[in-house]
Order: C-alpha cells, then sequence, then structure tokens
C-alpha cells in the first residue's frame, strides 16, 4: 500500500532555516555533569526539574527538545547491562509522561520523548504520542529507539536478546540480531503510523439528524501484520493536529539508516567534521533512494555535545573540571565541543554551508548550564547572525520544520480523472 | 451521634464512550481535547473533590462487525492525559484505570511511578483484567488470557508491580556531589518476580514515588473478584445504585477484608453515580426524564438489548414486549469491543422478563431501568442529604460522581451539591493533605 502522499523526493540541496533543538538528559549528557554546582542533582526525578529545562528551552525559540529514555537503569553504553556504580545518575522517569506534564506548561516548543519499540505494544505508543500532539496542539513526536540489551529484555520475561557486545558487531550474529530490532522497530513505525491515519480528520460529525456522532466510513481498520507482531486497528484516539507527530531517529550506520529513510522525518547524525557530515548526508541520499522514499526529504540533523562558557579558557577549565568530577572522559558517539557560545555559532555556520545540515540537537554537558548557555549565548549569537528566527511563526512542530501536513492515506482520494468522468 | 460526622470521599468520572453521554446536548463539547479535561479537572479540584477517574476501553466498540456510531467514539490515552492534567491541577488524585492483560508490569510501574512523581503523590490505578479476544488483535499478545485467569494474571501484575515499587528505598538517592555518592546503595532498583504469568528480573528505572505505592481501586463484584479486591485494593467500585443493594455489598467486602487479614477502614467503597438536579423535584424528575429520552433512543435500546441477547434484535420495537427469542450468549460475539453485560444470559433474559411482568414495562423501559446510571434526582437540598445518608449509614464510603454532559455536566454538582455536604460537616472545605492517600484517609505505603 501507498503510505505517504507523492511529492518528488527533493535533493537535498535546501536545507531551509535553521532548526535547533536540544537532548535532555538527567543532569546532562556528561558523566560528571551532577556534581557541578548548577546541577539540580537532588531534583531529577521531580516535576519542577523538566518544567523549568523545557520552558528555558522555550524561551530560546528552539524548535524542540527530545527526553532520553530505556527500558533499563543507565548503563552508559547502550549495548551494556547496567553495572553496580554508584557515582553516576542511576534512575529516570519515563520520558512520554515528562512530555505531557511539561506540554500545558509550554506553548510552543515541540515535545519529543523517547519511547522503545522492542518491548512495547505499538497500539500504546501511537495513542500515547497522538494524545500528547492533542494536549499540545501539535508539537508532539516520537524519537524511535530499539532495545538491544539482554537486562532490559528480561525485565519483560517474553523473549530472550543474545547480549549484544561492541567486539562482536559486524558479525553475522550480531548483524542478524541489529536486523531484527530494527526490523521490528520499522514495523513498529509503520503500524503507528497507520493508526494515526486510521480517523480520517473529520471523522467526528454529530450528525443529530441521523443519530450519528462519527460517520464510520472515515474510521479504519489498519490490519498492520508483520512476523513480530499484527494490530487490527482502528486506534481508540481520533487523528492528531498534527495528523502524523514528528518521528525522529538517532542513526549510526547502514542499518538505522535504513530506517530513518523508511521511517521516520528526522535523523539525527553524529559527525565530528564537515567532511564526515557530507559523507553522512551522501549515506542518507542513498539510504533514501534505496527504500523509494516519497515525501519531504529526512531533515538531517547533527548532534553535538556541548560545553559553553564566555571564553575558550574558560569551556575548557569547565570541561577539565568535569572530567576531574567524572573520574574519566565521557564516551559519546555525539563530538564533544568544549567553545564560547560565538565559536559554537561558527561551527555550525561553517557545517550548514559544507553539509548542507538541516539542523543541530544539542546536548548540554550540564544542566541547566549549558541548556542557558545556548539559550541566552549561543542563540542570541546566531540571531545577530541572521541565522536564526526571532520568534515562534507555525503553531504546529511539523510546520515549523517544513514538512506540510498529510491527509490520512486511508482518506479517500477524488482523482481529477474520475471528477471528470 | 457525637462528634464528627463520617468524612465522605467524592471522585469525579469523565463522561465516556457510553449511550448514558448525551452529545446531542447543546452544552456537550469535545471529548478529545485537552481543554475539556482541563475544565473538568479545575472544576473537580475546586470542589476539593478527592480524585479523577478515567476509564479505558482498547478497541472502538462494533456491532456485528459495523463500528459504533450512535455514541461519542474515541478516547485519549489515559496516562497522557493523567500526566497532562498532573501539570494543570495541584492537589486533586488522577485515577486511571489500565488493563493488566495489555501492558506488562515494568511498564505498568515505571508509568504510575512517574505519573506520582510529576503530581506529588497523587496518582492512583485502578486495575481491570480482560479476556477479551477482540482487544487482544490490537495487541501483541494477542487475546491468549482464558476467562478463569484473569484474577491470576491480575494478582500476579499487582504483586510484580508492587515490587517494582518496592525496589528503591526512599532514602536511595543521595546525590552527595562533594562524596560523588549519587546512589546510596549500588542494588537500588534490584528486583525479582516469578509466577505462573511472569518471570522477570533485573533493575527497576524509576525511584521510589511519592506515594511509594500509587493507590490501587479496584472493581469486583463476582466473589472471586470481591475477595481479590478485598486482599489487594485500597478502594472499591461498585455499581450498587440503591441503598440497600449498596449496604448489602458494602458489609460483605468489609468481611472480606476482615477476613483477608485488614482493617476494614482500609478499603473504601465508592459506587459511581450520576447526578440530576433541579431547582424542584419535580423539575429534576422532568429533567431527568428528558435526558433518558435521549439516552435511551430507539436504536440504543435495541443495541443494550442485543448485549444481553447476544443476536441481532433490528426487527424488534422497542416499544414492545420483551423480545421472547431465546438469548444466544454460544454464538459470535454480535457486538465486541463492551465488558460482557452478563457471564449468564439465560438469567439476565429471566431477570428481565420477570421486571417487565412486575412493573408492566416495555422493553425501552425495561432497558431504561437497568441501564440508568442516575442515582441522584433531585434539588441540591436532596441530593446532598442521600449522599450524606450512603456515606453516614455505611452503604457506601463515597462517591465517583458523573453526569450525562461533558465536561461541563460537574460543574452544577460541585457549585450546587458540595457546599451543602460541607455545611453538613461531612466534606472538606479545603485540602488538608498533599497526597492521594492523605485525601482518602489511608496510610502511607510501606516496603
Amino acid at each position: 500500500m501507498s503510505q505517504t502522499s507523492s511529492i518528488p523526493t527533493a535533493f537535498h540541496g535546501s536545507p531551509g532555516p535553521l532548526s535547533l533543538s536540544v537532548a535532555l538528559d538527567g543532569a546532562g549528557w556528561h558523566p560528571g555533569a551532577w556534581r557541578t554546582p548548577g546541577a539540580r542533582a537532588g531534583e531529577l526525578f521531580t516535576p519542577a526539574y523538566w518544567a523549568d529545562l523545557v520552558t528555558l528551552a522555550e524561551r530560546g525559540l528552539l524548535d524542540f527538545v527530545t527526553i532520553e529514555d530505556a527500558l533499563g537503569v543507565q548503563s552508559g553504553d547502550h549495548l551494556a547491562t547496567a553495572g553496580r556504580e554508584t557515582d553516576q545518575v542511576r534512575g529516570r522517569l519515563d520520558a512520554a509522561l515528562v512530555a505531557a506534564f511539561v506540554a500545558p506548561l509550554t506553548r510552543h516548543i515541540g515535545l519529543v520523548p523517547t519511547v522503545t519499540t522492542t518491548h512495547t505494544e505499538p497500539f500504546h505508543v501511537a495513542k500515547a504520542i497522538a494524545t500528547l500532539d492533542h494536549n499540545s496542539k501539535g508539537r508532539a513526536g516520537w524519537r524511535v529507539q530499539v532495545s538491544a540489551r539482554s537486562d532490559e529484555a528480561a525485565h519483560f520475561g517474553r523473549r530472550e536478546l543474545p547480549q549484544l557486545r561492541r567486539e562482536d558487531l559486524g558479525t553475522p550474529t550480531a548483524d542478524r540480531a541489529v536486523a531484527e530490532l530494527f526490523g521490528e522497530a520499522a514495523d513498529a513505525v509503520e503500524a503507528v503510523r497507520r493508526l494515526w491515519d486510521s480517523w480520517e480528520d473529520d471523522a467526528e460529525i454529530r450528525d443529530e439528524s441521523t443519530n450519528r456522532f462519527v460517520d464510520r466510513a472515515k474510521l479504519h481498520y489498519v490490519d498492520f501484520i508483520g512476523a513480530r507482531f499484527t494490530v487490527r486497528g482502528p486506534s481508540i484516539t481520533p487523528r492528531s493536529p498534527q495528523g502524523q507527530p514528528i518521528v525522529a531517529v538517532l542513526a549510526h550506520g547502514r542499518v538505522p539508516f535504513a530506517l530513518a529513510a523508511s521511517s521516520a522525518d528526522v535523523v539525527f547524525v553524529t559527525p565530528h567534521h564537515a567532511d564526515e557530515a557530507r559523507a553522512i548526508l551522501a549515506r542518507i541520499s542513498a539510504a533514501e533512494a534505496e527504500v523509494s522514499r516519497t515525501g519531504a526529504p529526512l531533515r538531517i540533523t547533527a548532534d553535538l555535545l556541548v560545553v559553553l562558557d564566555d571564553t575558550q579558557a574558560g569551556a575548557d577549565a569547565r570541561l577539565r573540571d568535569l572530567n576531574r568530577l567524572a573520574r574519566a572522559e565521557p564516551r559519546s558517539d555525539a563530538l564533544l565541543v568544549a567553545t564560547t557560545p560565538a565559536g559554537l555559532a561558527d561551527l555550525i555556520e561553517a557545517w550548514r554551508h559544507a553539509g548542507l545540515l538541516h539542523g543541530f540537537r544539542l546536548r548540554p554537558a550540564v544542566l541547566p548550564d549549558d541548556l542557558h548557555a545556548v539559550v541566552e549565548g549561543l542563540v542570541p549569537e546566531l540571531q545577530r547572525r541572521g541565522l536564526f528566527r526571532t520568534g515562534y511563526g507555525k503553531q504546529h512542530l511539523r510546520e515549523r520544520l517544513g514538512l506540510p501536513r498529510p491527509a490520512s492515506r486511508y482518506a479517500e482520494l477524488v482523482s481529477p480523472e474520475r471528477e471528470h468522468a | 451521634m457525637s462528634g464528627q460526622a463520617k468524612q465522605i470521599i467524592l471522585g469525579a468520572y469523565f463522561p465516556g464512550v457510553n449511550h448514558d453521554t448525551v452529545w446531542s446536548d447543546p452544552a456537550s463539547g469535545s471529548h478529545i481535547d485537552f481543554d475539556s479535561f482541563v475544565h473538568w479537572a479545575r472544576t473537580a479540584e475546586r470542589g476539593t473533590l478527592d480524585l479523577l477517574f478515567l476509564a479505558e476501553g482498547l478497541r472502538l466498540r462494533d456491532r456485528g462487525g459495523e463500528i459504533f456510531d450512535q455514541d461519542v467514539v474515541g478516547r485519549p490515552d489515559t496516562f497522557t492525559v493523567l500526566a497532562s492534567l498532573a501539570a494543570a491541577t495541584s492537589r486533586i488524585g488522577l485515577a486511571g484505570t489500565i488493563n493488566t492483560t495489555f501492558n506488562e508490569p515494568y511498564e505498568l510501574a515505571r508509568q504510575f511511578a512517574t505519573l506520582d512523581h510529576l503530581s506529588g503523590g497523587r496518582a492512583a490505578w485502578n486495575v481491570v483484567t480482560s479476556s477479551d479476544a477482540d482487544t487482544g488483535e490490537n495487541f501483541r499478545r494477542g487475546g491468549y488470557l482464558d476467562h478463569s485467569q484473569r484474577y491470576e494474571r491480575a494478582g500476579e501484575t499487582l504483586a510484580a508491580v508492587r515490587a517494582l515499587w518496592d525496589s528503591w528505598d526512599a532514602d536511595a538517592v543521595l546525590a552527595d556531589k562533594t562524596s560523588g555518592r549519587f546512589l546510596r546503595e549500588a542494588g537500588a532498583g534490584d528486583f525479582a518476580f516469578e509466577g505462573s504469568q511472569f518471570d522477570i528480573a533485573g533493575r527497576f528505572t524509576t525511584p521510589r514515588s511519592p506515594q511509594g505505592h500509587p493507590v490501587i481501586l479496584q472493581a469486583g463484584e463476582s466473589p472471586a473478584g470481591r475477595d481479590f479486591a478485598a486482599a489487594s485494593a485500597d478502594a472499591i467500585f461498585s455499581r450498587y445504585r440503591t441503598f440497600y443493594q449498596a449496604r448489602d455489598f458494602y458489609q460483605d467486602v468489609k468481611a472480606r477484608v476482615v477476613k483477608a487479614g485488614r482493617d476494614p477502614g482500609e478499603v473504601k467503597i465508592l459506587p459511581s453515580a450520576s447526578v440530576v438536579l433541579g431547582d424542584t423535584p419535580a423539575e429534576a424528575r422532568e429533567r431527568h426524564a428528558h435526558i433518558q429520552d435521549r439516552q435511551f433512543d430507539p436504536y440504543t435500546v435495541i443495541v443494550l438489548a442485543e448485549m444481553v441477547w447476544n443476536r441481532d434484535l433490528s426487527g424488534v420495537d422497542p416499544e414492545g414486549p420483551v423480545p421472547d427469542v431465546a438469548p444466544t450468549p454460544e454464538a459470535p460475539k454480535w457486538i465486541r469491543g463492551r465488558a460482557p453485560l452478563t457471564q449468564d444470559a439465560h438469567t439476565t433474559v429471566r431477570q428481565w422478563r420477570e421486571l417487565a411482568e412486575l412493573d408492566n414495562l416495555n422493553l425501552r423501559q425495561v432497558v431504561t431501568k437497568v441501564f440508568d446510571r442516575a442515582v441522584f434526582v433531585g434539588t441540591p437540598a436532596q441530593v446532598a442529604g442521600e449522599i450524606d445518608h450512603f456515606v453516614q449509614q455505611d452503604a457506601c464510603d463515597g462517591f465517583i460522581l458523573g453526569s450525562h454532559v461533558s465536561p461541563s455536566g460537574l460543574d452544577e454538582v460541585v457549585d450546587r451539591v458540595v457546599p451543602l455536604l460541607r455545611d453538613r460537616g461531612s466534606f472538606r472545605r479545603e485540602y488538608t493533605g498533599t497526597t492521594l492517600r492523605e485525601h482518602l484517609g489511608l496510610r502511607p505505603a510501606t516496603p
């Protein structure tokens, strides 16, 4: 079945206005963050902490926040089982519910929680994100994530996953396991997207004359049948303001690039220099061609882990302090940048020209400090350079990212031929 | 009786996807827009009610394969609405009905613990279990659960969820920046649970929430359900509408609570009740009759009868006698997505026929009598008096109140009935506690 409207895939030649977002996680992305003076280490599980972070991000006119999550305790490595450390942040709240909580407290900023596809029910995910979209009036997204950890599988006890080890990646056994997880994720996104379309926009009619609340011709069974699950539908939740909330994927390699190309609107990537950004862009274009992607091209967004200070010496000193507090250098898939707001603006400007990236997702090393520096330092600097907007325009997150609102795939199209026949 | 009156517990249910919600009423608003939920929640909080309550239905209803179109159709996700309401309210309890058949303990535990954190200790879970194979069509696990395993599944889910909630000590998070110690103990979150339904182990993600254990609600009517609720719930819903039925249920359940080794005060009994008000008794009755006409239109009467007969009754005259055809409970389900009305259709049909004969009622009148949710019809003073009477005379500990229209149906109850209950000294004028456990007079949860 054709799933999207038939806008031809544009070459990634016009990245459009700069998109800026932040990734929120615990006390920040550096393992030493929680020990810094500004960290609110004792409040990480309180509503006020999350409300303050997201309202701060909204003051910076950021497109959206993502909220990390996983179905297991942090291990500092998405492949590794949680260890027995007591010196790092452990524990988290459910990201989708944190996003739901901050929705009424904000008006513009997009809310993109991480929700795992591996052990969860696509039906629940579909209605949760659709409801987040209703409650936020069109600002919801879903960051899709697989769970590769065998300890997380044991939390559900429904199947055993082989423990993937980093050194095994690339072997046939590991490749099969990865393909299985990402295949399931693609199925989950497809099932969810169908459920989001299963009510046409105008299904609720409240027609007293015929005693009908809905027009049942506009409600659709989705009948997703995959190797791993089936979903009948329709959703219990009517179509949401955006129709299709944003779907985002973090991708580092061939298999996740393919998932992003087939299933996502936004892809987060982790180039470490401009040439690499260009190479990643080429790989993504190839992945899009390979899956014959239709509709708008992926919004390619580079992740950066940022340590910001007014001076370069100050930023270097902050990073040294963080490493000392963590008793280790951070492991990071994304480039770690310790710089000034102006230095970060230079990098963003250079990469935009070189790689034609749509935007950047910043991972603040320390929360709220580096988020504050983004909002009070980086954003005004980018505005001075004419690179970033000075106010929120469009209400819906999709619109802000330059994505049209799609009609339900089940809506009957009246083709011109038929009209003239 | 000297001293203080027994304090009434009051909740509010959101008018749902049922025939009792009159969507054609001019005051009827959206059932999906968050603004509707905010209006409802703030009204309830203005009335210092104990809790808000959301029902659940995980598939759209259909009849003979065609999706219901006569009632309100569609609802938002329960957890998402409650988490958003946590930000829009500050004191009222937030209760969600969540199915144990189509959710896993690890997810349930973290979602309710998160809701409890976000709301500062106001979360409650109405534990239900479905053996409905049709709803299973929307889920990975399908409709595998045998009817006889329902309480086994529910009991194990609840035990597993409680084990997860207890896996973090209240003081597990030290967050001592100077010493560099974030966790007090390395084992924070460790859990293991083994039973016939689950064999799970590992570490739980979410630190202990303000209430420790969110409040557990249940609705059990069969003896097994009553025992389960008496042993494991903090509050029980019932649907007994007459005083004596309610009091029988109350006495029966409280006896079971004692038999389960608990203090009878530890389990609150809360029937649901719709309220219809008028300035005079006659006006209230007239309004009630008008609402009933809208709720029990000819088509709805037939659909509700079909829920018992499990067959197509579209040729039956709602103004005629109770149909003399036999029910066919063994046939494929004619109406799907609704909880079964009866486990024994033949007995229910016999009771309906007796009811019709006794009072000389036609089918519509029987259906109206059986399904009408309006318990209190009268002036505000009458309704306040009746509510208080039920509670003071131990027919229940309070009510979950609602009306036929959303989201504003609760307004007049809060504005006109609640003040009278306060004047009688049996309902709070302001919140004294911060958690739902405190509102309900329940002890803190201990591991």
